[in-house]
């Protein structure tokens, strides 16, 4: 492969994360625990769905061939989405939400952070403007976290579920594979493994000031990344897709 | 006539000829009235059941809308949609507060929605079937709304007035939101169009319904006439929404759903045939198509959310609790 289809394939993963995770939390709109909670789980969902875009639309440049942003988010087929499995995991009751979106923020903080002195200036780019937005939603995720954990016994045992749930999905994040290394070999991305203890050290001291334990480290699903995902993309994509795929090729 | 009103937390107030002659002479004076002023209690009944209802029209809007969200035919329709559904949920938070100024709670006012005690705007119990209906809500829902609601800018109360002000620019973006998706589809494939004049046809009516039944001539002497919280008819806004909407269908090549809709020279307007009351009478009284649907799933939001309201609660006082030892142990 070469390098351009190596980016190509990575952007496309770091697009498809955003988007499908926005979908998840686009679900929430209207029935959140509170109006102030439906306003702050859109507010996220618009970061990613932003930060998606312009991930998308540099794919499209990078790829050449007369796709656009709009393309490649909803006319694709189920195996070529390459997001991670924790993006497309169902919302869940609100712990479980909370709980997927504390172990992806956290590991975007340090990530974005990295990714702003990629020398993919175009990244760098992305990255300085989505840096500033997940520290948001890492600050907010963590709050409800502690909030629920240390809160009453109902809250704390759904808490703790979520988190048990949601964990084995977290190791994907870090996967190093033949594109990434491409990827870190030319300088576009840093190692994510590398990220792993900063990510760790955020998770362990929000779990404790939830006043919850880690929850068990194991095996780590995998498979976003190959295109083999879990149940539940299929139903996401005949939602996200509906107007494309039932009226093809127009303008809206 | 002599009557005793609360008058926040003043306690109570001689509702005497002089104390009714000053308020209305600030009325009359186009002050504004604030929280804290006294007032009738008419006045703040009026207001509080006014408000509340326009914000449980803004949180019940957000399901018809919020239905596409998934399912935006593009990313930039996406996030548009769903920042604009987020607003609506915005102007609810807004006018609880106008109305929790006026001594209501917002757990009070919620329950007489869940109730179903409280009315919120008939529109919202009309189903958004197609992505259409997304062009037309915003073109035609929101320019109702704003019709309604640039009025309200100039409402006695203070704390009401100034909501509507913040409120009424993001209305009116969302109407040239909605517009624009109606302008995309009347520029696109047949199928495009044909959606867009079927949203039309079915928005159209409800859209005027939205201003309410004509009053008669007695409107001009109403309470809330001379209150200054309403300003013109229900007739007399519903006219003006039509006149100016009608040149934005022409625009898109769209046929209003009106056989009886002419010009006027005479009048500078148009005239429109009948407006179905019965129509709206069935939806008001609560048999329109989604108007159990939109009941239900407020309710149940409500009570899936529970436990997190719970959990946030318990949370803040046994910090509070905390925060109150060590401040002691501090102080020994
Ligand atoms: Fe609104
Ligand atoms: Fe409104
Ligand atoms: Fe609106």
């Amino acid at each position: 492969m070469t390098d351009k289809t190596y980016l190509f394939q990575y952007l496309l993963r770091l697009a498809d994360d955003h988007l499908i995770l926005s979908q998840r939390l686009g679900e929430w709109c209207g029935e959140a625990p509170t109006l102030e909670e439906d306003l702050a789980l859109a507010n996220i969902a618009l970061d990613l769905i932003g930060q998606s875009r312009s991930i998308y639309s540099y794919a499209a440049d990078v790829e050449n061939k007369g796709r656009d942003e709009d393309h490649l988010a909803f006319v694709r087929v189920e195996r070529d989405y390459r997001n991670a499995l924790i993006a497309e995991q169902p919302n869940g009751d609100f712990a479980h939400t909370i709980a997927r979106q504390f172990f992806v923020s956290a590991f975007m903080v340090p990530f974005w952070r990295e990714m702003e002195s990629s020398n993919d200036l175009m990244l760098a780019a992305i990255a300085a403007k989505a840096s500033k937005e997940v520290a948001y939603h890492l600050r907010h995720a963590s709050e409800w976290v502690i909030r629920l954990g240390d809160g009453t016994e109902e809250s704390r045992e759904r808490m703790i579920e979520a988190l048990d749930d949601l964990f084995i999905f977290t190791g994907e994040m870090f996967e190093v594979d033949e594109t990434v290394e491409a990827m870190i070999r030319s300088g576009v991305c840093t190692d994510p493994s590398s990220l792993m203890g900063e990510w760790l050290q955020t998770v362990q001291s929000v779990i404790a000031q939830a006043t919850l334990e880690m929850p068990d480290t194991g095996f780590m699903q995998t498979g976003g990344r190959m295109g083999r995902h879990t149940e539940h993309l299929g139903h996401i994509l005949s939602e996200l897709q509906y107007m494309q795929r039932t009226y093809p090729g127009q303008v809206w | 006539m002599y009557s005793q009103g609360l008058i926040g937390a003043d306690g109570k107030t001689h509702e005497d000829e002089a104390f009714l002659n000053a308020f209305q002479a600030r009325i009359d004076a186009e002050q504004k009235i604030e929280p804290n002023d006294p007032m009738p209690q008419g006045y703040r009944k009026t207001l509080i059941r006014q408000i509340s209802q326009h914000a449980h029209s803004e949180i019940i809007g957000m399901q018809p809308e919020g239905n596409w969200i998934s399912r935006a035919p593009t990313l930039r329709r996406k996030a548009a949609l769903l920042a604009k559904v987020q607003d609506e949920g915005g102007h609810g938070l807004y006018l609880y507060s106008a109305a929790e100024t006026l001594g209501v709670s917002r757990e009070e006012v919620t329950d007489q929605l869940l109730s179903g005690a409280a009315k919120y705007s008939s529109i919202f119990n009309y189903p958004a079937l197609t992505w259409a209906d997304i062009g037309a809500i915003g073109w035609l829902v929101d320019g109702a709304a704003i019709m309604n609601q640039i009025v309200l800018c100039r409402c006695s109360y203070g704390p009401y007035a100034r909501a509507m002000i913040r409120i009424c620019k993001e209305e009116s973006f969302h109407q040239r939101q909605g517009y624009e998706i109606m302008i995309a589809l009347c520029n696109g494939s047949d199928e495009q169009k044909e959606l867009a004049q079927d949203a039309l046809n079915r928005f159209w009516w409800p859209s005027l319904m939205m201003f309410g039944p004509p009053e008669g001539d007695s409107v001009h002497s109403s309470q809330s006439m001379i209150w200054k919280i309403k300003r013109f008819s229900n007739d007399d806004l519903r006219d003006k929404f039509i006149n100016a909407t009608v040149p934005q269908a022409e625009h898109l090549g769209l046929t209003i759903p009106d056989p009886d809709l002419k010009w006027n020279e005479q009048k500078q307007g148009y005239d429109h045939g009948d407006i179905d009351w019965n129509e709206f009478w069935r939806v008001v009284k609560g048999d329109g198509i989604c108007n159990r649907d939109r009941l239900k799933k407020r309710r149940k939001v409500h009570r899936n959310g529970a436990w997190v309201r719970e959990a946030a609660l318990a949370f803040a006082s046994k910090h509070a609790a905390q925060q109150t030892a060590d401040a002691q142990i501090a102080a020994e």
